[in-house]
């Protein structure tokens, strides 16, 4: 057991995903004659995109739920947080009038991306440069302050026990909501309106001086983002603090007689699935392109929970795998589901809007129901052990 | 002065349709310990039914189908989603339950279209009458009066029948009661017959008042009903009651609140916030028992 992993081969896998995310979206601009569906703005990016910033949020989620054995229903809220805190550092400095343009202006005026346009001049590579500084910032900035935020929730909500808890942090994210909504504010948070104008996903394209996109990142950017945030969640959960977690989960009054403090490594878990759900957020923002509080509703949070579960409590391999079938399933393979459909001039009955969520949520009570331990359970794709079992198999044959 | 009546008025019926659903919750919650999130949809579902019923039957007719029906639904829930996980961990209930929640409103979008429909104006109720100087419906008057009276039957249904006498067993151990030959499922499917019973006549009430049913018009209700039962002491009849009333007058004085001051959004919010101070505070609520945790 004590046999150093090795590492190699999924790091070796997780970049050559990345490349290949790369190459995907910019194929068709070297090769025209290719399908529609490799177009920059087909479903399948919009897709990978959102699948990408949802699985961020997914396996924070199951830190906290899978790992720690916390069952809190606070995602949406801290994902607010994220997405507000993004999008008021980022929104250029010229924009903020005119976005906040029925609160006469912006209270903030600070913009993070001007900032550092000031240091490193703002055309060209140090425009480029400083708007990519600035977004990591803020992501960053985004992540603090929900993990802040749910360091001082934690303090009253970590005490209670499981559906109390799940009840608490619903309330919380709710009350977040209102927060945000809250006309008061809106020199700062513009009120129920959105928020918009901040660099998104497209802004990372690399554009030649005419404008014409010389080099697609709008896909890649989320990965990278997210496939960062989850490698540091995954070592973090095969660290001792994770089996520490763990531990907490399968049995709270043994591991404290372990000599684990319970109180301060569940807030740890807190806090760190709140700063990953916070970055989410702020990755959420940039994906539609603007930031508003009623998109953070506790049925986004339903959600997420939903894809944890199909993806198996406990899993970090499974919540990906599950949120990338479950974005693809909900915004585009079921998508025929929505309008009437002719099969050889018999028009299939029920079809009409809506009716693909109906199917979709169908699906999920059965897995719910049936196969309550998800696609993974609480294993994980070790890509290190496959390549090994092969090989083993492969000198098996030789014999 | 009027208006502070007025508000009164309201509050306290907008507490007694609350009121109704905290029961669904209060009592599931203490005999299975899962909070049926699935309760306010099916609150929800009740209002849709009654639009599609008054529209096809005379209003005599449809009203107690609209009952019929919401009692069928619950019983069908438990049925399919929640027996199944008896034996399971409890959050996965939960879970189900959510996943019941989800399919409840998705299949109330592909059926209304996702368009919000007007409920029906039940001829006496929606009728208005004169209290105090002040107008207000008659469906504002007969709540918390049609509360007592549900509330008072349930008592006796539960202290003095021999089913009532099986479910406070059950609500005290699950496994010594089901030792004791009590009929788990039977209490259990009955626990449920009860809750959608009360949020059908709550959904009638309720949905006088206000203009219009969306598929998440069930959402929110539900959440608040469910603190007023943690607030009354989860497992207590009279606790939720209370906890209602109390949270439903709270919300309205807030929301009659002068709208220079812009507080009406933290409507909702506050009730979240009272959850989370009673629980800091109080946990087992006003009336709740203190439950020493089994370790």
């Amino acid at each position: 057991m004590t046999e150093k992993k090795n590492y190699r081969p999924t790091i070796l896998l997780i970049a050559g995903l990345l490349i290949f995310v790369i190459i995907l979206e910019n194929i068709r601009s070297v090769f025209p004659w290719l399908p529609q569906i490799f177009d920059p703005m087909s479903p399948l990016f919009t897709v990978l995109k959102k699948a990408a910033v949802y699985s961020l949020v997914a396996v924070s989620m199951n830190l906290l739920n899978g790992f720690t054995g916390l069952f809190s229903l606070g995602q949406a809220g801290f994902m607010l947080l994220g997405a507000y805190t993004y999008a008021i550092l980022t929104v250029p400095s010229e924009l903020k009038d005119q976005v906040y343009y029925l609160f006469g202006g912006c209270a903030f005026q600070f913009s993070i991306v001007d900032f550092f346009k000031g240091i490193f001049g703002a055309g060209g590579a140090g425009g480029a440069f400083s708007m990519v500084l600035g977004c990591i910032i803020a992501l960053i900035l985004a992540g603090t302050v929900a993990g802040f935020f749910a360091f001082l929730i934690g303090f009253p909500v970590l005490r209670l026990k499981s559906d109390y808890l799940v009840i608490a942090t619903l309330g919380f994210a709710e009350i977040l909501r209102a927060f945000f909504q809250w006309q008061r504010l809106g020199p700062i948070t513009n009120g129920a309106n959105m928020i918009k104008g901040f660099p998104t996903f497209s802004s990372f394209n690399i554009t030649d001086g005419s404008g014409r996109t010389i080099l697609q990142l709008s896909t890649f950017i989320p990965f990278l983002v997210t496939t960062i945030c989850i490698a540091i969640i995954v070592l973090l959960i095969n660290s001792s603090y994770g089996r520490a977690f763990k531990s907490i989960r399968d049995d709270e009054i043994a591991s404290e007689a372990m000599g684990i403090r319970l109180f301060s490594h569940k807030m740890l878990s807190f806090v760190i699935s709140s700063f990953f759900a916070g970055v989410g957020g702020g990755l959420f923002a940039m994906y539609v392109a603007n930031a508003q509080a009623k998109a953070f509703t506790s049925t986004m949070t339903y959600e997420l929970l939903l894809i944890v579960v199909i993806g198996g409590i406990g899993s970090v391999s499974g919540s990906v795998i599950a949120t990338f079938l479950y974005v693809a399933c909900s915004e585009w393979w079921l998508r025929f589901l929505d309008s009437e459909q002719y099969i050889g001039g018999f028009k299939v009955p029920l079809l009409r809007n809506g009716f693909r969520m109906v199917v979709f949520s169908v699906v999920i009570m059965i897995i719910v129901l049936f196969f309550s331990k998800g696609i993974m359970g609480n294993r994980e794709i070790n890509i290190a052990a496959l390549l090994d079992r092969k090989k083993t198999g492969k000198d098996k044959a030789k014999k | 002065m009027e208006y502070v009546i007025s508000v009164l008025l309201s509050g306290i019926s907008v507490g007694g349709q609350y009121a109704l659903i905290a029961i669904g919750y209060t009592l599931v919650y203490g005999i299975l310990r899962l909070i049926n999130f699935a309760h306010g949809d099916v609150f929800m579902v009740a209002g849709l039914l009654g639009i599609y019923l008054t529209a096809v039957l005379p209003i005599p007719v449809s009203l107690p189908l609209v009952i019929v029906f919401t009692v069928l639904l619950g019983f069908t829930i438990e049925r399919a989603a929640y027996r199944p996980l008896r034996e399971a961990p409890r959050m996965s209930v939960m879970i189900s339950a959510i996943g019941v929640s989800y399919l409840l409103q998705n299949t109330a979008t592909y059926v209304t279209g996702g368009q919000p429909m007007t409920y029906p104006t039940i001829p006496f109720l929606s009728d208005t009458v004169n209290v105090a100087g002040t107008q207000t419906k008659w469906v504002v008057i007969i709540t918390p009066i049609l509360v007592l009276i549900l509330v008072t039957i349930l008592s006796m249904l539960i202290n003095g029948t021999k089913i009532g006498m099986a479910m406070r067993a059950v609500s005290k151990d699950f496994e010594t009661s089901r030792l004791m030959g009590i009929k788990i499922n039977l209490v259990i499917s009955v626990t449920f017959i009860i809750g959608s019973a009360l949020a059908a006549v709550g959904s009638n009430l309720f949905f006088t008042n206000y203009p219009a049913i969306t598929p998440m018009a069930g959402a929110m209700p539900g959440l608040k009903a469910f603190v007023a039962a943690v607030f009354g002491g989860i497992g207590s009849i009279p606790g939720a009651v209370l906890g209602a009333f109390l949270i439903g007058i709270c919300e309205t004085i807030i929301k009659g609140l002068p709208s220079s001051w812009d507080v009406s959004v933290f409507s909702d919010a506050f009730t979240f916030a009272l959850l989370i101070v009673i629980l800091v505070f109080k946990p087992q609520g006003l009336f709740g028992e203190a439950a020493a945790d089994k370790v």
